[in-house]
């Protein structure tokens, strides 16, 4: 087996593309009007995150993004979709509540950006280690010692879902 | 050095080869499914075109592919094109793993069974879409019933793979063909010493795979009698036969994955012929055991359906989980 001639380039072409997908995707979900591409955005964008899964030297993450968020999250949000059959075009929120929960939503992703941004250019980049292991020995000791934070952080996102459906399940819908 | 050492023409060559053995296989595989269901009705299939009908899906290839798209209006028209290409793209990318032999696999992924699964099952989700995009009823109904077929048998199935897992120790499909080349005793499926309840988790194994695939008689997704073709009703020309391609190419994957997981791969139980033919032959005696099943059993009710995965396969892949880890772990205890 020979080197690809232009490797580097190809593959700086290859992130290049992965991260637009993730920002358009991004893009899409929060701006289409119709919910079901909206679910297409979230379900795009979490193929992209997958590519820099890959890119970020793990393979099983990318393929575990793409089996738990596309087939599994996205499958069960349009699931809902179709259960609901919501109207096409809901009619807008009132204005000043759009303005106050969308400035809202703009401080707090703003000042995500700002801390990450901020600890990204603080710090150097580490250069990640190579964990191409498929042996399921490895995997396994990997989720359990250095990666037990991640995990456990991820319950907690579970968590939270299930109490804001919960609340939304309980007292209705008071707004749109 | 020669030229297929080469990497871009060695991986130009697979994504060719993929894509033509993707085609072919739909193209015949149909015949094949036509013949086969002439022969279970006592019929004589495809004769007219080409000896034995042999031309036929030649001539049902440029059919489709002159027919004109039809949009219909109210419909989601981007959702609506886009769904049939995402049943075929990621059932593309799985080929890029599978072992035929020692030495024919497009990339040797060390998670590679992982990377089945997950491009396998974005499949749901462009079923989904195309039914929901279509606006029909029949459509919609369909998709729901994918959904929730594809979820119950999802579970079944991934539980015995991780019974798999634990018996082979990594998810690497050539290592796991390479554990199973000793002999035909060797094969995932006649390893009663790991697990007594091998040919057990085989089976479980297949039915599950024939419901994800939606296959009769688990075929409440397109259930002609019901739903006229369910979520493809809208569908017409190559928008259509992209989608059968897509399922033909998902039950030879299906096919392909088996017969790693429990039939030894490339592996020759007697020893003759290279390892490409047996797996080629193991995989078309499982695709051609699909057909059978289909033209021999009627389809389930979609409660009996639900009843099957949620009261029988997963207890049992639950069972088999459960007696594998016993078995493994005991004798490393003394």
């Amino acid at each position: 087996m020979t080197a690809f001639p232009f490797g580097p380039a190809i593959a700086a072409a290859i992130f290049i593309a992965f991260c637009a997908i993730t920002g358009a995707g991004a893009v899409i979900a929060a701006l289409s009007k119709r919910i079901i591409r909206g679910v297409c955005g979230l379900a795009l964008c979490c193929i992209g995150l997958a590519g820099l899964f890959y890119f970020l030297n793990s393979p099983f993450l990318a393929l575990m993004e793409i089996l738990i968020y596309v087939g599994a999250v996205c499958v069960t949000i349009v699931f809902g979709i179709m259960l609901a059959e919501p109207e096409e075009v809901l009619e807008g929120e009132s204005r000043r509540d759009a303005l106050v929960w969308g400035s809202c939503a703009m401080l707090v992703g703003a000042a995500f950006f700002l801390a990450l941004s901020r600890i990204g250019l603080s710090h150097p980049w580490i250069e990640p280690a190579s964990r191409a292991d498929g042996s399921v020995a490895a995997i396994g000791v990997a989720l359990l010692t250095t990666y037990s934070m991640a995990f456990e952080v991820i319950s907690l996102v579970l968590l939270v879902a299930i109490l804001g459906a919960l609340v939304i399940a309980r007292t209705g819908r008071g707004r749109a | 050095m020669s030229f297929l050492e080469i990497e871009p023409f060695r991986i130009a060559l697979y994504v060719v080869g993929a894509l033509a053995f993707v085609g072919a296989n739909a193209a015949y595989l149909v015949w094949v499914e036509r013949k086969a269901a002439g022969r279970f009705q006592r019929r004589a299939g495809p004769t007219e075109v080409g000896p034995a009908g042999l031309l036929q899906p030649v001539a049902d290839a440029i059919k489709l592919m002159s027919k004109q798209i039809i949009v219909p209006p109210g419909s989601d028209a981007l959702l609506f094109r886009i769904a049939p290409v995402m049943v075929m793209a990621p059932a593309l990318m799985c080929f890029a793993t599978i072992p035929f032999s020692d030495s024919i696999v497009a990339r040797n992924i060390d998670v590679g069974l992982l990377m089945i699964f997950a491009f396998g099952s974005i499949n749901v989700m462009a079923v989904m879409l195309g039914g929901w995009a279509s606006r029909n009823k029949y459509a919609i109904i369909s998709a729901a019933r994918v959904v929730s077929q594809n979820v119950a048998y999802e579970i079944p199935m991934l539980l015995t793979v991780i019974t798999m897992l634990m018996v082979a120790g990594t998810l690497n499909l050539h290592e796991i063909v390479k554990q199973q080349e000793a002999g035909f005793w060797a094969w995932n499926i006649f390893r009663l010493g790991t697990n007594p309840l091998m040919p057990v988790t085989f089976v479980i194994f297949f039915t599950c795979m024939l419901a994800e695939t939606n296959r009769a008689p688990f075929d409440m997704a397109e259930a002609e009698s019901e739903l006229v073709a369910g979520a493809y009703t809208e569908y017409s020309g190559m928008g259509f036969g992209v989608f059968f391609m897509g399922e033909y190419a998902n039950i030879v994957i299906g096919c392909a994955v088996a017969t790693v997981l429990f039939l030894g791969g490339w592996g020759s139980p007697v020893g003759f012929l290279p390892g490409v033919w047996w797996f080629l032959a193991k995989m078309y005696f499982l695709i051609f055991t699909v057909i059978w099943i289909r033209w021999t059993f009627p389809r389930t009710q979609f409660y009996g359906l639900l009843n099957l995965s949620w009261k029988i396969l997963i207890p049992f892949s639950l069972a088999t989980l459960v007696l594998t880890s016993i078995v493994m772990k005991i004798p490393r205890m003394f």
